[in-house]
């Protein structure tokens, strides 16, 4: 029976459901989990499950004579979370939490008929410590640091439940939180709750929840909206991502809730139209719900009411930020406004509204449900609770990782992440996109909370903590988030318009080698201009990724300008590509080249053309020998980095 | 807003065969429904064209210039045609660092396009760079379309290209 079929007059009628479904699922001996992320479908996932709801089928009988009960779920799973998209598709075994990897049609039939039927372990399925390399196997995600070290609060139900099914949400204590608070707590109770958690907004400048919640209390109003802010963009962020698609409803909870101690009847949730698997999750989500009556008027029998509405961003960056987001709600263009008009006076149509990102939201279910002093008891001493981040870059393990505040960088890159790639060195950590700053080695003991990254010249933003080893070019990722935020600046105010702009064909001139070494003193002084005559946070944090990565590799620049030079050999214009002796003359690269300015023949040493050749790097990435070098600055770069690397 | 010039008939109605009443009919006529309309009115039409500007304008009661505004200041509309198919490099960071930059030049070289601008001489494709589409895990990332292609480099651009033009 599906949920859109009952309607919950009453919240016994709610308890009584989550019973039901909760003493169906434990009937269940075994549950297979289908990895439904894009990855995985992109893979082929939809049809490994098909495969297996078949193959447990015909196997019914043999199932019933071992007393064996199986479920079979798709949860959207892989977006990230272990990273492992590229071991996808990944079918999981619950409660013997057996994990498989690269599953395909032809042998998702072994999981029914080896696995579950015969109890064995499907060898050459499990998950290899050292991803592709061999190394030792893994029968449980459980044992896979990645997971063991991780404490998941946002990111609970995330690959747990099917985010689809509103009775699977009831069966993993959904809608608790809320009948908790129609039930025995008054809307007050419930803003002071939150306040005591300690709480901070999950979206970048971690203002206390509780306290923007009660100063739209002390509002006088008719009327007051809440919003979800699902509009993550910063680049190489996704923890909102994977929450709204994998577990919607608890969003939803979290706002109901909001909506419940501010007593507010009307809502939005802004998603990303780059999310359109979220825009379809959320959207589905809101129906179910209001057709179980847990939207709409009379919310379970009761006097609360508030009704949801879905909006879809038209990509821009700048409508993450507060006022710009709700200009677009409106259908205006997302320019943001002065900071001291605040929005929990004046927002959405100029009505008091609140504002929390997808993230505050969803913890907002785990914190009525167990307490304050639960959630304050995790994480340090101004930050409480856990945070999500989006693990990316040059890192083994890429993916979504929940950890308390407070852990160090060198805890989350090294011992989760499992370190650099190809074991190369670290170079550095950016830490809250393109407002955030890059972090140096000497920075990784640092404990990741709100107010220490700040100190250090990164901010923690959204969460998003992009790893860099020695072949990043600093000078270029200061230049790809200054060209980033030209793309994505409003245009309303000059310094964040024409500064950035300016910054950007100095840094521009620098990576084409033609910089002077007054150069890095104007884009100082640039920078220090758009920090404090910026209007909104946009143009007022553009500097970070440029002023700390001069603070911490000004080496790097000097080295452009001097020596002509890119460490990293990543600076098209500073480098050329060279084929050494160990080329066996094997024809791969010539056959490559597009614009076929590789000469040589048969077991003969080639030789690129520097006219013909754009510096593409097709050769390096197809020769088989590592006889294609980088040569910058009269260096050859790529031998500097192996001996460094050693 | 009231005050705004009206043409006297919706010309436009009948050149897109009522496509776009259907999708008026969706949403409240009001300012507000603007990005949601002008986003489903491009999903039918693959880009904005003028009429259909003038089009929305009218039967949202928005004036033309605001319309317009809207329309160049997302970066999810095209004002210009697009190839069949859409081809798009994600630039996110994690992508970036990952050689993304490196898919777009060898992309706008083999398509004969420039991202974000126009079509490939054959019309099968248009080239757009978008920040992050959420797959870090997968960068750098190309979305065709539903399909996402995970570890790009620049070698493996050529057999994308192709499969994309057989399916």
């Amino acid at each position: 029976m599906s949920a859109s079929t009952v309607t919950f007059s009453s919240i016994d009628a709610l308890h009584k459901r989550a019973a039901k479904v909760k003493a169906e699922q434990e009937k269940h001996s075994m549950e297979v989990l289908v990895c439904a992320g894009p990855g995985c479908i992109a893979q082929g996932a939809k049809e490994i499950y098909q495969v297996i709801t078949d193959k447990l089928d015909e196997h019914k009988t043999a199932l019933k004579k071992k007393k064996l009960e199986v479920g079979v779920q798709l949860v959207s799973k892989c977006t990230g979370c272990h990273g492992m998209c590229e071991a996808g598709p990944v079918v999981t075994l619950e409660p013997s939490h057996h994990f498989y990897t690269h599953v395909t049609a032809k042998n998702a039939g072994d999981i029914v008929e080896k696995a579950i039927l015969e109890g064995e372990i499907i060898e050459k399925l499990l998950y290899h410590q050292e991803a592709r390399k061999g190394g030792n196997t893994v029968k449980r995600y459980t044992d896979i640091p990645f997971y063991a070290l991780q404490n998941r609060i946002a990111l609970r139900n995330v690959g747990v439940v099917d985010p689809l099914d509103l009775d699977d949400y009831l069966a993993h204590d959904g809608f608790k939180a809320i009948a908790k608070a129609l039930t025995s707590m008054t809307p007050e109770e419930v803003a002071d709750e939150v306040e005591k958690s300690g709480l901070r907004g999950r979206g970048g400048a971690g203002f206390p929840t509780g306290r923007k919640w009660k100063s739209a209390l002390r509002v006088k109003k008719d009327r007051v909206w809440v919003i979800c802010n699902g509009d993550e963009g910063d680049p190489g962020a996704f923890m909102d991502r994977a929450i709204m698609e994998g577990d919607p409803y608890s969003v939803i909870e979290g706002m109901l809730l909001g909506a419940y101690a501010l007593g507010a009847t009307e809502g939005y949730i802004y998603v990303r139209h780059e999310y359109p698997l979220a825009v379809k999750h959320l959207q589905l989500a809101i129906e179910k719900m209001t057709a179980a009556g847990l939207l709409g008027d009379k919310i379970l029998g009761t006097d609360f009411s508030f009704h949801l509405k879905l909006t879809r961003g038209g990509g821009a960056f700048v409508c993450g930020e507060s006022s710009a987001l709700m200009r677009s709600i409106e259908g205006k263009v997302g320019e943001p406004r002065a900071k001291y008009v605040r929005s929990v006076e004046k927002g959405l149509h100029d009505e008091p509204t609140v504002l929390n990102n997808v993230e505050t939201w969803t913890c907002i279910p785990a914190i009525i449900h167990k307490g304050a002093s639960w959630f304050s008891s995790l994480g340090s001493k101004t930050s409480k609770g856990t945070k999500a981040f989006s693990l990316v870059g040059k890192v083994k393990h890429t993916g979504l990782v929940e950890v308390p505040m407070g852990r160090t960088l060198r805890e989350i890159i090294f011992d989760i992440g499992g370190g650099i790639i190809d074991d190369r060195p670290f170079k550095a950590v950016q830490t809250g996109g393109p407002s955030g700053g890059c972090l140096p080695i000497d920075k990784l003991d640092l404990p990741v909370d709100f107010d220490t990254l700040a100190k250090a010249g990164a901010m923690m933003g959204s969460g998003g903590m992009i790893v860099m080893d020695d072949r990043t070019c600093m000078v270029d990722v200061a230049k790809y988030f200054i060209n980033f935020l030209i793309g994505e600046s409003c245009g309303k105010c000059v310094p964040c318009r024409e500064g950035l702009r300016q910054v950007y064909d100095l840094l521009d001139k620098i990576t084409r080698g033609d910089g002077e070494m007054d150069d890095i003193d104007k884009i100082e002084a640039l920078c220090h201009t758009m920090e404090v005559a910026s209007l909104c946070a946009l143009g007022k944090s553009a500097p970070y990724p440029v002023t700390s990565t001069i603070q911490y590799f000004r080496e790097e620049y000097e080295e452009h300008i001097r020596d002509h030079k890119c460490r990293a050999g990543v600076c098209k214009p500073l480098i050329k590509y060279h084929i050494n002796k160990d080329c066996t003359g094997c024809l791969v690269c010539k056959r490559q080249c597009p614009v076929e300015a590789i000469s040589g023949e048969k077991k003969k040493l080639h030789i690129i053309d520097q006219d013909i050749c754009t510096t593409c790097g097709i050769c390096m990435e197809v020769c088989n020998f590592d006889a294609v070098d980088i040569i910058s600055g009269g260096v050859t770069v790529t031998q500097q980095l192996e001996k460094a690397a050693k | 807003m009231s005050e705004q010039v009206a043409e006297k008939t919706c010309t436009c109605a009948e050149k897109f065969n009522g496509t776009l009443q259907a999708i008026f009919d969706r949403y409240p006529r009001e300012e507000s429904s603007l990005i949601m309309v002008l986003q489903d009115v491009q999903e039918e039409l693959n880009w904005l064209p003028p009429e259909a500007i003038n089009c929305v304008a009218e039967n949202l009661n928005v004036p033309k210039a605001k319309v317009q505004g809207v329309a160049t200041f997302y970066r999810a509309f095209s004002l210009e045609p697009r190839g069949k198919k859409l081809v798009k490099v994600c630039m996110g960071t994690a992508c970036h660092v990952r050689g993304a930059g490196m898919l777009v030049d060898e992309l706008e070289r083999r398509l004969e396009v420039n991202a974000g601008k126009g079509m490939s001489p054959d019309g099968e494709f248009s080239l757009e760079t978008v920040n992050c589409v959420g797959a870090c895990a997968m960068a750098p990332a190309i979305v065709v379309g539903e399909n996402y292609y995970a570890n790009m480099g620049p070698d493996k651009l050529k057999r994308l290209l192709n499969k994309e033009r057989e399916s």
